[in-house]
């Protein structure tokens, strides 16, 4: 029985996989079964039929395992000493650490922002014209490709070959630079401005999701709110400042921070493009580092919790606006 | 992780609005709307052609890794991928498969194992935890029992816990079991993962069932699972279609869990092409093709089923 933990052949994979699901299937079948007797039983059972299983998954796999994180980010490195706020000290101080929170605040930033700004941009623009479907899905198709797809298809982009007069560039980028008369850069090695050209990549990405939520906004401001705009001599830049914006605020809080949640948990594009070498690292992939590579776990567990420290402001901020915007309502 | 970006993981309340919103639009004509559309809009050249490079921009870099993909070893090494389009007048441009047969197929980077790996990730990994938080949320929404609120309102919360933090936790476990790198740690994992997105969504598609309906078959005598299954399962449809694709292209495109908790042999293909990223960066005949085998199957569930994918996407973001 072996192939149960290791399975060999792609037979067996899949054979694997239909024992799981089936497996998963009898026990749900089973628990439904038993409670399904109306009137005679408590409807807390009831309850549990439905919801113990999924909170039993989620009180194991993410509340317990974050308390021992938590717990072990005040151990040292084997988890043997007690060192109270060590790791935390040493990842908000040392030059190091603080380089890799610095960059990591650029990701926070500049990724939603722009993502933002260029999503909303394109949706107006795009928004009622005979191309629209087709525009928007050239920008929304990114988001279906991986974090890993995406880095390979942007490392291809900023392909550095040496300046050397029989030697052709094949990334893009620096083809367009030697067109313009430039020389080639190493882009993804030149610091500071390496960790730019990776937030590209993120706002490639990201970019398909702004639109399309911010698109579905506008479409939602009522025509009669743009006519009376229109009476009074609003137009082009004037509209979109005093009735787009303010229309959409909800929704645009909701783009910005649904993507600076994302871009700081995000760990892939860093890794697979640099990884995390030429002061690129980030504290999610630092994380990673720490915990699989360094075996320090106490201050991959400090690290683990300090990305979740820093995801508690954007979420206060969501919250904030929200409450504001039902007060208007 | 991923590049679908988790909507609503910081939205209070949401609701499904079927498709977009669009109160008060359809009272005009749709010519009357373009023609509204057309004098308010910003319509200078300007205006087209930053849209036209930002498209553009968008869509050059794909283009480049697919036709690259399809080039001779030796043409990739010598020259852009550009050039086939010069090429491509004087007869010269060479197009082959070998790429992808040496991906797939080589001796030491055969991708097909790891292509059966996703797939024998994908499928329980998307399954079980949409079942699972269909029954929670159906508990949530229609069942009275004690603590409901509270526990919905701790299951909410749960989505904004960064995976990291349960990581090696959850390995060390896995290893005292003696079942770490196998893919039922894996499973188990990105169904943990998946639940607190999942049960927030599918809650807030099941309460906009009307009440009546849910009623109506209470009185008529039956218990909550025939209610789940027989009144709200096949309203739900459409809510399942929507974060199951969610689902699939997050479990298909993760490489954190993939890389955390597979071992060699049962890796996902994004942890494969990544280390091929890592160890032959030069390869541009291997990386290219290997990217495109990997985005292959997410792009045609995407573009298939766009459709439900946004109506999730804004069930999640979009109220108000």
């Amino acid at each position: 029985m072996t192939w149960l933990l290791e399975p060999d052949t792609t037979g067996q994979k899949f054979l694997l996989m239909v024992v799981a699901v089936a497996l998963f299937a009898a026990v749900m079948g089973l628990i439904l079964f038993l409670v399904d007797r109306p009137k005679r039983i408590p409807s807390w059972v009831v309850a549990a039929g439905f919801v113990g299983v999924p909170l039993l998954f989620l009180a194991y796999g993410l509340l317990r395992p974050g308390l021992i994180t938590l717990w072990q980010s005040f151990f040292n490195r084997n988890g043997t000493e007690f060192i109270g706020f060590d790791n935390y000290v040493r990842a908000f101080t040392e030059g190091q650490f603080q380089q890799v929170l610095l960059v990591t605040a650029a990701w926070v930033i500049l990724a939603p922002l722009l993502s933002a700004v260029i999503g909303l941009g394109y949706a107006v623009l795009v928004d009622r014209t005979r191309f629209e479907k087709l525009a928007k899905a050239l920008v929304f198709v990114p988001m279906a490709i991986s974090m890993v797809g995406a880095s390979i298809i942007w490392k291809f982009v900023y392909e550095f070959r040496p300046d050397q007069a029989n030697i052709n560039q094949i990334g893009l980028l620096n083809q367009v630079l030697v067109w313009v008369g430039l020389p080639p850069q190493q882009f993804l090695i030149g610091q500071p401005w390496n960790t730019w050209f990776l937030i590209v990549v993120m706002i490639w990405i990201q970019t398909g999701f702004a639109m399309t939520v911010l698109s579905a906004a506008i479409k939602a401001i009522p025509d009669d709110i743009v006519e009376a705009a229109r009476l009074d001599g609003l137009h082009g830049m004037g509209m979109f400042r005093y009735i787009t914006v303010p229309s959409i605020r909800p929704a645009l809080v909701v783009v910005l921070t649904t993507i600076a949640m994302g871009t700081l948990k995000a760990f892939d594009i860093v890794r697979t493009m640099t990884g995390g070498q030429f002061g690129t690292q980030v504290v999610a992939n630092e994380f990673y580092t720490q915990a699989f590579r360094q075996g320090n776990q106490g201050l991959a567990a400090a690290l683990a919790v300090v990305l979740f420290i820093l995801v508690i402001p954007i979420i206060a901020y969501n919250v904030r606006q929200m409450r504001k915007s039902e007060e208007i309502r | 992780m991923t590049s679908t970006p988790t909507p609503g993981q910081a939205v209070a309340g949401s609701a499904l609005d079927d498709d977009v919103p669009q109160a008060g639009v359809r009272k005009l004509s749709r010519l009357e709307r373009r023609a509204i559309a057309t004098k308010g809009k910003l319509s200078s050249p300007w205006a087209s052609g930053i849209a036209i490079i930002i498209a553009i921009l968008w869509t050059i870099p794909s283009l480049g890794l697919l036709i690259t993909s399809f080039r001779p070893q030796e043409d990739i090494r010598r020259t852009g991928w550009w050039t086939v389009f010069g090429d491509l007048f004087t007869g010269d441009a060479q197009f082959t498969m070998d790429n992808y047969n040496e991906a797939l197929y080589g001796n030491s980077n055969d991708l097909s194992t790891f292509f059966v790996n996703s797939f024998v990730i994908t499928i329980p990994a998307v399954l079980i935890p949409i079942t699972l938080s269909l029954l929670a949320a159906y508990a949530f929404a229609w069942i009275k029992f004690p603590g409901r609120n509270f526990l919905f309102v701790a299951v909410f919360s749960l989505q904004v816990v960064p995976l990291q933090i349960a990581l090696v936790p959850l390995l060390s476990d896995y290893v005292d079991w003696n079942v770490n790198g196998s893919f039922w740690t894996v499973w188990l994992s990105h169904s943990i993962f998946a639940l607190p997105l999942a049960i927030f969504l599918l809650h807030n598609f099941m309460k906009d069932i009307p009440a009546s309906l849910v009623e109506a078959a209470r009185v008529d005598g039956a218990g909550h699972v025939k209610i789940f299954f027989r009144v709200l399962f096949p309203l739900l449809v459409p809510a399942i279609a929507s974060f199951g694709i969610f689902q699939f292209l997050w479990v298909w495109n993760d490489l954190l869990v993939g890389l955390t908790f597979a071992a060699p042999e049962y890796q996902p293909l994004t942890v494969k092409i990544a280390e091929l990223a890592g160890t032959r960066g030069g390869d541009w005949y291997l990386l290219t093709a290997g990217a495109f085998i990997a985005m292959v199957v997410p792009l045609i569930v995407f573009i298939a089923l766009q459709r439900f994918f946004v109506r999730g996407m804004l069930a999640g973001a979009v109220k108000g």
